[in-house]
């Protein structure tokens, strides 16, 4: 196995150029343990560790640049006020350790359904910075995940960073696993209110192929919400209960190891109606103190 | 006693002390060198090759190809085991390398040594193995003929001389051992309160922290050298000397660093396929499993299904228990029919019961092999028992603590096998502290102190709280007339001068603080504050198996022991030297109980060292009656009692254990600290069961083998715990110490759950819990039918 350790991001992608078969690795979190387990021998690994570069974050007319790179330790630091829904996600990632290795461009690489980072990229429609020797490409990430496992990157493209919107509303994050911390998500949901632009943002997590966005339970709710978001009183239980359904409805879940498809289904709509509550609370108390 | 009182108050380090560990700062510092740390230059890599199948005949195995990897030195199969083909503690029943047939997933066909671990196991996977793969059995109620027969062995198994002598074999059939117990007239007993319940336990692991490993060094004489973390060396020599055909003094152990036990080191894993590739290829071996393979290499907690009928008066005391006990011995026996005695013998608890009929049976089946782990059959009866507690309790309206106070057993109260408990068994005393204990603070407004933590799925929606209640009873040391001993060396020198000790035994230290309890027996019984203990290796005789919580026990019984010889015998020195006298050693110096000091240790030690080698047994137990289980087969038992309170996420089904309360009787705290560490550590072990830990099978394969979907409760998951300890002398133990290791691993499990229970209002039958057991009714485990085998509870009938 060929390994690369290029110091700049034109040189890595140089080598992901020449060597497409190439298998980036930063945190190694996820690569090394395949690697471990022999699911996986990659033809090379493409070390980015030291391209300093991906560990930047920028701002520029309203949105966070975050490296690929940038560590999930750093996002909770950092980008709690501008990416409130990932930087909560961030905190629910592995162990300290991980989470201090661990980056938003490894979970977008790996695109695992249970990526605690990704339904709240969904939630935002943040973008993916996909850069090659050919040229840098913006892929919205709606269109980012393909199948389990599977992203829209070309062989030659490496990830270079994600794009958020800067946060204009409430956002919330929240994931079931069968243990109070360092668990992969059973499924996870992601919810963010737009009150500038009258919409709301969905993810889900774990429940699918591929991590995906509950449209018809984002329109529905948009639409109660329309008259309300100037007067943000309790929402009515029907509402609440309703938007719950719609994004169990909107997942495709299976029975495997860490749960039952029921299950999922169950404890999709209890984390939809609880997320909802607790966003549109605080879109109240923000309202109040306007 | 008031002599050694004294010199135990006046030694520092010594018994009732609690010492710094020698290897606690090197384990917490990352500097401690486990087993898979061995290194030796020249040393070749051992792989395993294993079945993909859990049940298939082997119709070839070709191994040309991997043979002629470059980097490859040997590649071995059954054709090359020198010795038995099959091993085990109990009954010779595993093949060293699968031959004919493999009987569970993971098992071992072929082995590989090469000059890097890569290489060796790409060399595995060149080899071709030919398997017909056969419909596996893996329902222990098939198993046994429910609703239909289908043998899993059709070769009787070997007897050893490890054999305990009442653990019928059935050669015949699935049947490892069925043991029943009768007492009073349980088949007539009738009651105006009565509860049944079906409940289940699912297969936990032991999951300890270093894999299993070693090094085997080939010699010139043609024996062999094996360092390895195990659990008993001499078992492992015996098994080495069959397999191997080698004579047990041509091979020679010594313990190497043990990263955790609980059980699953007590079978073989790599030691004799090291050993055959270090003889085959005369070069140092070393083989390290990965954590995946520590799934497939060692034995779990067999699973259990259970069926319960409590009869009681309107008062809630009890007056018949009938119960059936299926545990799941996988493929190969291991130590089944020792967890078969335990489950059966202590299968209806801490309780006083007129009238008792208990069936246990363990079986094969494709499934991985069960055997040992931590309360060893005491754990999988204790969720029952408990359980049903708890539901007469609601049946007759008293509390949980006050059903189980009514009919609490105590000393000199009579178990179902007829054995008199002769030594404090504090139930209702344990089960009051435990009512006088403060509970803790309301819910947590930290997301951290709530169900689900750090993941935030509530912010207090849908929690409530619970408490539950439980106890249990264990066997401490080797029970039903097995001959139970350890072997201790104790030296006495000059060492520049000073006075010090070298206490030598072959017991093995897997993490509990044995080494450390060794030097403080001898500082007290010696009055020398320097001990070394030396390694442990078979150049001693057997420490015994460190399990059943006997070491201190019996080990510590057989260093006190040959440290009272080495008093004497110095005593006799003293007696020449100072005149006859009542002597007594104490700081270093030599008392007269008439004059005081006389002189010091040293002086009695310049005419030469003194060195004795005593071989200690505890009282003798008898085997049990096949057909009734009477008979004393205990030598001492155990009691932990827990509280658990917890808060439930009851619409999703999240689980935040609060506080874990505990009260234990450990007759003479040896090491005060070190006995925490044994409660905590228990405890935690049983709260994985309670709530996430599980080997998962389909048609006998492992779904999680690994720790990302193996869960062990994390620091968020094990709550702070009040413990309290007693210390009710055992007359018939040294120093009056009971063994303390498992039994809180066996009462917590089902305090907790009973504490979800009345959180959540779900009547629970089956751990772990999973959550859609308390969200999906349809998902909920368990009835009060069609768990148990296929025949009424009272009957006497083998199925």
């Amino acid at each position: 196995m060929e390994f690369f350790r290029p110091t700049t991001l034109p040189e890595a992608c140089h080598l992901k150029s020449e060597h497409p078969g190439a298998l980036p690795l930063c945190g190694g979190t996820d690569v090394m343990v395949d690697i471990n387990f022999d699911r996986r021998r990659p033809e090379a690994l493409l070390d980015l560790t030291d391209v300093r570069g991906l560990y930047e974050v920028s701002r520029y007319d309203g949105y966070v640049r975050i490296g690929a790179a940038v560590p999930y330790t750093t996002i909770i630091a950092e980008l709690s006020a501008e990416a409130p829904g990932l930087a909560i996600a961030s905190r629910t990632v592995g162990s300290p350790q991980i989470r201090n290795r661990g980056s938003v461009g490894g979970n977008l690489g790996s695109a695992s359904p249970a990526g605690d980072a990704l339904p709240p990229l969904l939630a935002v429609d943040a973008e993916v910075e996909a850069v090659s020797a050919a040229g840098t490409r913006r892929i919205p990430i709606h269109e980012f995940f393909l199948g389990p496992k599977v992203n829209a990157l070309r062989r030659d493209e490496l990830i270079a960073a994600v794009h958020v919107p800067v946060a204009r509303g409430p956002q919330q994050y929240a994931k079931v696993g069968t243990r109070n911390a360092m668990v992969i998500a059973v499924c996870s949901f992601s919810l963010a209110l737009h009150p500038d632009a009258a919409r709301v943002g969905t993810g889900i997590g774990s429940a699918a192929p591929t991590p995906r966005a509950a449209l018809e339970a984002e329109d529905f709710l948009a639409d109660e919400l329309a008259e309300r978001w100037e007067t943000p009183e309790p929402l009515p239980d029907d509402v609440v209960r309703r938007f719950g359904e719609l994004v169990a409805a909107a997942a495709s879940p299976i029975d495997d190891v860490r749960g039952t498809a029921d299950y999922r289904r169950h404890a999709l709509s209890v984390l939809a109606r609880r997320t909802l509550e607790w966003t549109w609370a605080e879109h109240g108390r923000q309202e109040r103190t306007r | 006693m008031s002599v050694s009182t004294e010199v135990r108050n006046r030694t520092a380090g010594g018994v009732g002390d609690s010492p710094v560990r020698p290897d606690g700062m090197f384990k917490v510092t990352g500097q401690f060198a486990y087993s898979s740390d061995l290194y030796m230059d020249g040393m070749l890599w051992g792989t395993t090759l294993r079945s993909p199948h859990p049940r298939a005949r082997i119709r070839s195995i070709d191994i040309g190809a991997a043979l002629k990897l470059a980097g490859v030195s040997a590649v071995l199969t059954h054709d090359d085991v020198p010795g038995e083909r099959v091993y085990g503690l109990e009954i010779a029943d595993q093949p060293v390398l699968a031959y004919g047939e493999v009987r569970y997933q993971g098992e071992p066909v072929a082995i590989v040594a090469a000059d890097h671990p890569e290489t060796a196991r790409r060399a595995a996977a060149l080899i071709v193995v030919d398997y017909e793969v056969v419909e596996p059995v893996t329902d222990p109620r098939e198993a046994v003929g429910h609703p239909y027969w289908k043998p899993v062995h059709d070769q009787p198994g070997q007897r050893t001389a490890m054999s305990r002598d009442k653990a019928p074999v059935h050669p015949e059939g699935n049947i490892v051992r069925h043991q029943p117990v009768r007492f009073g007239a349980p088949d007539t007993a009738t009651a105006d309160v009565v509860v049944r319940g079906d409940y289940e336990v699912g297969m936990q692991d032991q999951a300890f922290l270093g894999p299993e490993s070693g090094l085997a060094v080939p010699d010139d004489d043609g024996g062999v050298d094996l360092y390895v973390a195990t659990q008993w060396l001499h078992v492992d020599r015996r098994q080495l000397a069959g397999a191997l055909a080698l004579p047990e003094e041509k091979i020679r152990l010594t313990l190497a660093g043990v990263g955790g036990a609980f059980g699953a080191r007590e079978d073989l894993s790599m030691q004799v396929h090291a050993c055959m590739l270090a003889l085959r290829t005369g070069r140092p071996v070393k083989m390290v499993y990965s954590r995946e393979e520590s799934f497939f290499g060692h034995v779990h907690r067999h699973p259990a299904l259970m069926r319960y009928e409590h009869g009681a008066d309107r008062d809630g005391r009890l007056i018949y228990v009938r119960a059936h006990i299926l545990l799941d011995g996988g493929a190969y026996t291991s130590s089944t029919p020792a967890v078969v005695g335990n489950a059966a013998t202590l299968g209806v608890g801490p309780y006083v019961i007129p009238n008792v009929a208990v069936d246990a049976w363990g079986v094969y089946t494709n499934n991985p092999p069960c055997g040992a782990m931590r309360g060893f059959g005491a754990v999988q009866a204790a969720f029952a028992y408990e359980s049903q507690m708890d539901r007469l309790a609601a049946a007759v309206g008293v509390s949980p603590l006050e059903i189980r106070i009514r009919n609490a057993m105590s000393e000199g109260s009579v178990l179902p096998t007829g054995q008199v408990i002769d030594s404090p068994a504090p139930v209702a005393e344990l089960m009051r502290r435990l009512e006088a204990m403060p509970l803790p603070p309301p819910l947590s407004e930290d997301l951290r102190g709530m169900p689900g933590g750090v993941s935030n799925t509530t912010h207090g929606e849908g929690v409530r709280r619970g408490v539950g209640y439980a106890i249990g009873i264990k066997n401490v040391g080797f029970s039903e007339g097995f001959d139970d001993f350890s072997t201790a060396r104790v030296r006495i020198e000059l060492v520049g001068d000073e006075p010090s000790v070298l206490v030598h035994t072959a017991a093995v230290e897997v993490g509990q603080g044995l080494v450390t309890v060794q030097a403080q027996i001898a500082r007290s019984e010696l009055g020398v504050e320097r001990v070394t203990v030396a390694a442990a290796d078979t150049q001693v005789g057997s420490g015994g198996s460190t399990s059943a919580s006997r070491q201190t026990y019996v080990t510590g019984g057989a260093v006190r022991a040959a440290c009272e010889s080495v008093r004497v015998a110095l005593f006799e020195r003293a007696a020449e030297r100072y005149g006859p006298g009542d002597y007594r050693l104490v700081g270093g110096t030599v008392e007269s109980t008439v004059d005081g000091m006389v002189g010091d240790i040293a002086s009695l030690l310049l005419e030469g060292p003194v060195e004795r080698t005593v071989e200690w047994r505890h009282r003798p137990t008898q085997p049990v009656d096949e057909a009734t289980g009477r008979g004393d087969a205990h030598v001492q038992w155990a009691f932990c009692a827990h509280r658990a309170v917890v808060d439930v996420d009851v619409e999703l089904g999240l689980i935040r254990v609060v506080e874990l309360a505990a009260v234990q009787d450990v007759g003479r705290a040896m090491n005060p600290d070190a006995v925490l560490g044994q409660i905590h550590g228990g405890s935690a072990q049983g709260l994985g069961l309670a709530v996430m830990e599980e080997v998962q099978l389909i048609d006998g394969k492992l779904r999680n083998p690994s720790f990302t979907d193996y869960l062990i409760p994390t620091i968020m998951d094990m709550p702070p715990m009040r413990v309290e300890v007693l210390e009710l002398a055992d007359p018939h133990a040294p120093y009056g110490l009971r063994g303390v290791g498992e039994p809180p691993t066996i009462s917590s499990t089902p305090a907790i759950v009973a504490a979800v229970r009345a959180a959540s209002g779900v009547d629970l039958r089956r751990v772990p819990i999973r959550p859609e057991h308390l969200v999906l009714p349809a998902a909920r485990p368990g009835s009060d039918s069609g768990i148990a085998p296929g025949t009424p509870a009272h009957s006497t009938q083998r199925p």
